[in-house]
Parts: C-alpha cells; sequence; structure tokens
C-alpha cells in the first residue's frame, strides 16, 4: 500500500477516472427516464473527456514536451466547459417547456413523433 | 520506509471520490440525490484538475459548472421534483443493455488507459528519479501558472506551446449569446400560450 | 513552516507538508469559530443599540462577552430533530455542505504577505468559485427538509445567487484588470504606500465599483436586505425552517464565515489589503514587508493583519448596520436590482475603468507617490516589475529561495514559516 502511495501519478490514473466517468455518464444515459437525469449523464461524459484534455495538457503528468498537449488541452476543455453551461440552459429550457406541456419529464413519454 | 507521494495521495483520495460519485450517480433512483452526487462528482473533478497544475481549468469547473451549470440543473430538479417524478424506476432490460454497453467501452477504454499513459520511463528523464527517497518532490514540475496563458490564447496570441484561439472564442461567445437568446425565448414562448389559453377558457 | 521542518529537524517531506497544512486548518478553523463567536455578539450588540436597547448584558461580565458562548452551548444540547418527510442523508450533509463551502475558501485567502493557506495564482477567482459553492448547502437544506416555507426559500435563493455571480464577478475583474494578476497577495501588495494607492481612489469608476461589489457581497452571502431565503415575515424562517440545535448552527457558522470572507475580499480587492492608510512600514524599515526579512518581516506583517482584521471587522460591521437599517426587498425586486441595475452599472464601470487605464489617465495613486530610495512607487515602470516580482518578490522569497528550490513543486504549499 505504502508502495502504491509513492508511485507519482501518470497519465493512466487520470485517463482511468475519465474512463470511468465517461461510462457512468453513458449508463446514466441510457437508463435514466428523467429527462434530467439523462442530462446529468451527458455532464458526466463532457467530464470525463474534459479529464482526458486536462491530463493530456498537464506538465504534471507528462514531462516530455514531446509527448504532451501543451496548454491547448485546459483551452479546449474550458471551452467544453462554455459549451456544457449552454448545452445545459438550452436543455433544461427544452425540459421545462416539455414539462409544462405534458406534465412529465419522463423521457419515454416523449413519443408524439413516432410514426 | 518509502516516503509517502502527498500528490498521489491527494489524487488518489480526489479520484476515488470523482470515481464513487459518478456512479453513485448511476445507482442513485432519487433524482435529487442524483443531483446532489453529481455536484459532489464534479468538485472533486475540480480538485484533479489542480492536481494536474490546470489551476485555471480548475477554478472555472467550480465556478461555471458547479457553481453555474449545476445551480441552474438544480433548479430544474426542484421545478419538476413532483412525487411521481422524483424516482423514476428503470426496467430491468434496460439496465442489462446499459451494462452490457458500459461494460464494454470500459473494457475497451482501460487497457488504451493503461498503454497510452504509461510514463515513459528512462530515456526522456520523466519519472527517472529513482535515486533518493524524495521522489515527491522531484516527480512532480513547479506549478506554472497558467491563467495568463490560456489569456494570451483566447486573444489570438500562440505561445511557445500553445495555439491562438481568437476566432473559436469569438464564435463561442456569439454563440453564448444566442443560446442565452434561444433559452429565454423557450421559456417565454410558453408563457405566453399557457397565459391565452386561461383567458379563453376562463372567458367562455 | 514545511520547509523549516524539513531542513532543520529532516523531516520527510510528506509529513512536513501535512503538519504545515494541519496547522494552518486549524488556524483557519479559529478564525472562523471565533470570528463567528465575535460577530454575533457584536450582530447583538449592534442590533440592540440601534433599536434603542442595550443587547445582551448579563453573561460574562458587562458587554455580555460571552452570550454566544452560552447560546453555542445551549445549541449543542439542544434535541436534534428531523421532519418525518425529510429526505435524512441530505438533510443531515446540507449544514456540512455549508459549512466547508465557507471554510474552504479561506484556503487562499491572505492575511498578510505570505500569510496564506495556499499560495496560488488564480486566488480571486478560487475564493468566488468555492464561495458560490455555499448555495447548494443552502438548496439541499430547503428541499430535504420537506417544507414548503424551505423549498420556497431554497428556490429563492438559488435564482438569487445565480444572478448576483454576474454583477459580482463583473466587479471582481476590475481590479483584477488595474492589477494585470489574480493573485491576492499581489494585488494588495500592489496597493502599498499611501492610502491614495488603494484601488478604490484609482479613479472615479473604481470608487463607484466598490459601492457595486459591496452590495452584489451582500447579496451573495444571503444578508439582509437581500436575505430572501430566510425571510422572517412569509417563510416563517425560509430554508432552516425545520433546523435546530448543532446544525442550526453550522448553518449560522457558515454565514458569518463567509461575511468575513466576502468583507475580506472586498478589503483586498478595493481597501488596500494589509496595507494602512499610512505607509508606517515602509518609513520604519524602509521597505515593504515583501523585501524584508527577520524579524522587521514579522511586526510589518503582525501590524498589517492588524490592518487588515480591522478593515475587515468594519466591513462586517457595516453589513450588520444595513441589516437593522434597511427593510428587506421582495424577491422581484431583488432580481430586477440584479439585471437592471447591478449588472449594466458593472458593465459600464468595467469599460470605464479599462479606458482610463488606455488613456493612461492619472490614477489616486499618483496624487500622492511615495519615495522609498529614491524611486516613486507604483508607477509605470516600477509596477511593471512589480508583476513580474522582481520588486516585490512573492512571499518571503529571499529567505526560503535555498529551501523552495530543494522544494520545487509540491503542491501543499502552506504560508508562513514563522
Amino acid at each position: 500500500m505504502i508502495h502504491f502511495l509513492s508511485q507519482p501519478v501518470g497519465l493512466t490514473h487520470y485517463l482511468v477516472v475519465g474512463a470511468v466517468m465517461f461510462v457512468a455518464g453513458l449508463v446514466c444515459m441510457a437508463t435514466k427516464r428523467n429527462a434530467l437525469g439523462v442530462l446529468m449523464g451527458i455532464e458526466l461524459v463532457l467530464n470525463g473527456a474534459n479529464l482526458n484534455f486536462v491530463a493530456f495538457g498537464s506538465g504534471f503528468l507528462i514531462r516530455n514536451p514531446a509527448y504532451q498537449l501543451g496548454l491547448d488541452g485546459q483551452i479546449i476543455s474550458l471551452f467544453v466547459i462554455v459549451l456544457a453551461a449552454a448545452e445545459a440552459a438550452i436543455a433544461l429550457a427544452i425540459v421545462l417547456n416539455f414539462y409544462n406541456n405534458h406534465s412529465t419529464v419522463d423521457v419515454d413519454r416523449a413519443d408524439e413523433l413516432k410514426g | 520506509m518509502e516516503s509517502i507521494n502527498g500528490h498521489t495521495l491527494l489524487f488518489l483520495l480526489f479520484g476515488a471520490l470523482t470515481c464513487f460519485f459518478a456512479l453513485a450517480v448511476v445507482f442513485s433512483a432519487n433524482i435529487v440525490r442524483m443531483a446532489f452526487y453529481l455536484i459532489l462528482a464534479l468538485a472533486a473533478t475540480a480538485g484533479l484538475h489542480f492536481l494536474a497544475g490546470a489551476d485555471f481549468v480548475g477554478a472555472m469547473q467550480l465556478v461555471l459548472y458547479v457553481g453555474g451549470t449545476l445551480v441552474v440543473l438544480v433548479f430544474g430538479v426542484m421545478l419538476t421534483a413532483q412525487s411521481p417524478f422524483v424516482s423514476l424506476r428503470t426496467a430491468g432490460g434496460d439496465w442489462v443493455l446499459a451494462a452490457l454497453i458500459g461494460g464494454t467501452l470500459l473494457v475497451i477504454l482501460l487497457p488504451v488507459a493503461f498503454q497510452v499513459g504509461l510514463p515513459p520511463t528512462t530515456t526522456d528523464g520523466a519519472f527517472t528519479d529513482e535515486t533518493g527517497g524524495e521522489r515527491i518532490t522531484s516527480s512532480v514540475p513547479v506549478t506554472v501558472p497558467t491563467a495568463t496563458r490560456i489569456g494570451l490564447g483566447f486573444l489570438g496570441v500562440p505561445g511557445d506551446d500553445f495555439s491562438g484561439y481568437l476566432l473559436p472564442f469569438e464564435i463561442i461567445s456569439i454563440h453564448l449569446l444566442v443560446v442565452l437568446v434561444g433559452a429565454a425565448y423557450l421559456a417565454r414562448a410558453k408563457r405566453r400560450t399557457t397565459v391565452k389559453n386561461s383567458d379563453v377558457s376562463g372567458g367562455s | 513552516m514545511s520547509e523549516f521542518l524539513i531542513n532543520s529537524w529532516g523531516w520527510p517531506p510528506f509529513y512536513a507538508h501535512a503538519c504545515a497544512a494541519f496547522v494552518a486548518v486549524v488556524l483557519i478553523l479559529h478564525v472562523i469559530a471565533v470570528g463567528a463567536m465575535f460577530f454575533i455578539w457584536l450582530e447583538r450588540k449592534v442590533a440592540g443599540r440601534i433599536q434603542d436597547r442595550l443587547g445582551p448584558t448579563r453573561v460574562g461580565g458587562k458587554f455580555g462577552w460571552l452570550q454566544t458562548l452560552a447560546d453555542g452551548i445551549k445549541l449543542i444540547a439542544k434535541e436534534d430533530l428531523m421532519p418525518a418527510d425529510a429526505d435524512g442523508m441530505l438533510f443531515r450533509v446540507a449544514p456540512y455542505i455549508a459549512f466547508c463551502a465557507s471554510f474552504s475558501s479561506f484556503i487562499a485567502l491572505p492575511f498578510a504577505t505570505g500569510w496564506v493557506g495556499l499560495d496560488i495564482n488564480v486566488a480571486v477567482f478560487f475564493v468566488v468559485a468555492i464561495l458560490g459553492l455555499e448555495v447548494f448547502g443552502v438548496i439541499l437544506a430547503g428541499y430535504a427538509s420537506a417544507s414548503k416555507w424551505s423549498l420556497f426559500g431554497a428556490m429563492r435563493e438559488a435564482a438569487q445567487v445565480v444572478s448576483y455571480e454576474v454583477p459580482l464577478g463583473l466587479c471582481i475583474v476590475i481590479p483584477v484588470t488595474i492589477a494585470g494578476t489574480m493573485d491576492l497577495t499581489k494585488i494588495s501588495n500592489l496597493q502599498a504606500g499611501w492610502f491614495t494607492n488603494w484601488y478604490i481612489f484609482h479613479d472615479p469608476f473604481t470608487f463607484l465599483t466598490s459601492f457595486v461589489f459591496f452590495s452584489c457581497a451582500l447579496a451573495s452571502v444571503n444578508r439582509a436586505p437581500f436575505d430572501l431565503a430566510e425571510a422572517e415575515s412569509e417563510l416563517v424562517a425560509g430554508f432552516h425552517t425545520e433546523y435546530s440545535g448543532l446544525r442550526w448552527s453550522f448553518f449560522f457558522m457558515a454565514e458569518y464565515g463567509s461575511m468575513f470572507l466576502v468583507s475580506a475580499l472586498g478589503v483586498i480587492l478595493f481597501l488596500g489589503g494589509w496595507n494602512g492608510p499610512i505607509p508606517l512600514g515602509q518609513f520604519v524599515f524602509g521597505a515593504h514587508a515583501a523585501e524584508l526579512s527577520g524579524l522587521a518581516f514579522f511586526l510589518v506583517n503582525l501590524l498589517g493583519l492588524a490592518n487588515f482584521m480591522f478593515k475587515v471587522v468594519l466591513g462586517v460591521t457595516l453589513m450588520i448596520w444595513i441589516r437593522w437599517t434597511l427593510p428587506r426587498l421582495r424577491i422581484d425586486q431583488v432580481i430586477t436590482t440584479c439585471w437592471k441595475y447591478f449588472t449594466p452599472i458593472a458593465a459600464v464601470m468595467f469599460i470605464g475603468v479599462i479606458s482610463w487605464q488606455l488613456l493612461g489617465l492619472p490614477s489616486g495613486g499618483d496624487l500622492l507617490p511615495l519615495h522609498v530610495d529614491g524611486r516613486p512607487r507604483l508607477s509605470g515602470d516600477v509596477r511593471e516589475q512589480h508583476l513580474k516580482g522582481a520588486v516585490l518578490p512573492q512571499g518571503s522569497a529571499d529567505r526560503h529561495s535555498a529551501a523552495r528550490r530543494a522544494l520545487e513543486g509540491n503542491l501543499v504549499r502552506v504560508g508562513g514559516g514563522h
């Protein structure tokens, strides 16, 4: 255990956490019936990807500049954060509209356009 | 005794918190608790960003994501948290399918993570400081302030390890403006129609 | 301090950092707990005077010093109630979230040059970010209480805090653009010298901005006249209606902690931080605290700490005064004030300050330039050097530079070291 703790953190550590978040978000999107739950899944997926961007750009994890994404990774993750905020605002407006029109937030009930 | 690496300890703490609460979001059925777990998961992610040396991104994550987006999300949760929707049960078949897909993806992603992420050892001096017990201090580089360089990047001034992003920055500003107007419109159009309906029904 | 432990006593780095971090945490906890005790007493006294009463007089001597402590003991002894319909886990955890958010933002708050829990480059941003998380404690408490009054309070709080973060952020950006850094220690040190160097006197726009900042800060920490979340007159007690005993007191500690925090933020951003109105330390020792070392550094820093605390307590007193003077706004008035008045005003101020800088108009600091060693402080090229850390090195870098080099990049960099 002490040996485990004395190892420096590498890129793998971050990629594993990012992968777990991504998969958790995916499963969340697939299983939740509440529209807001689906939205939360999307947030998790975005954050998992974001974590990877930051990790690839981090000088803490990859010391060799040849393998590094540099600051680009952080800038891209900032774009992702802003886009996620925009996406959440729109999605929330849609969900609330849906709730007002159908008095439910169950995505399985959103089947009016079914042929 | 080998010295404990403080950086690693903190990473394991925040990483475990992130994973645990991300999974808690999935396995919780109550929508309000899901929102709560999501808040904790994303806040722990901000901690991971700080540990990766991305202090500006970490603070941004806290301000915009946790403090902005999630407050709006929780707002939405509370507006719709009527008792039938607080916990919508998922059918067993959906769980099996989702677990299958998620498991497959995880099985694909994890080996890739281990392949990509192995530290390039010996030659480039990355994690070679095996000599003393002082690895905690030497395996982690100095905190380089990122905020100024990120600002320059957004203004389109490329630096030595990043390029200029003036056009994307402008596009995203316009995009945000459009989104805000759109969200306001979506929220407002509905109210007008309901008022009209109630007027009609009240009049007749 | 961690450097000292490693170099002098030969501790392993991890334990040294952990020990130093522990000391910092204990100190910060005491700032919040003792601060809350003092401010609650102060609030009662001020409220009493404003309402033509005496306030607490009995417990602990003439001025009722120990009234808060007595109340604290009463709160601990109180029965801890939870509504039957409440969401147990969220109900229990909500006060701790509010308190943790309030507490965590103190990590990056400097109390004097180098006396800071964690010296990070984006300190302003960090403090505001963590402070914004306090709203979750209130929202979750409101929802989990399963009471309609609590829920109303929580919804109001959510709407209000999300709205007020916009003008608050704009107001904070203004001193940051003047200073050219988000590091609170640097921002404060850049205002060294006479009081005219303080950013509130930088130009007319910053003068107005500081008032907008103060109002927005009041709203963001939920103080009257913006305390819609706990409006007694209509919502019983708002989000903490169902709370009692120790959990309730955590909300109060969080509230007073946040008041202290935004007040400190305002002091650092606009009122010169730990720099007194007269540069006493520079007259006596001929240099700013950041350039001194040893006993002189300690003395100047101590004076700075006293300055800082005095200004912060003054700010909190102002908040208390406002609470007992002004009536509460309605929720629509609160939101209107934010979006129709504060946000446009802050935006105009932002443009004004930037234009002021762009046109090179004289700032307040030029009125009383301070000459030390024959060179004027904080004008033109000297300021550039400040930013690069040439004139004012970060913290007590001289003494610790050797240790720092040995310790490159430890993440738990606990300031102080005395």
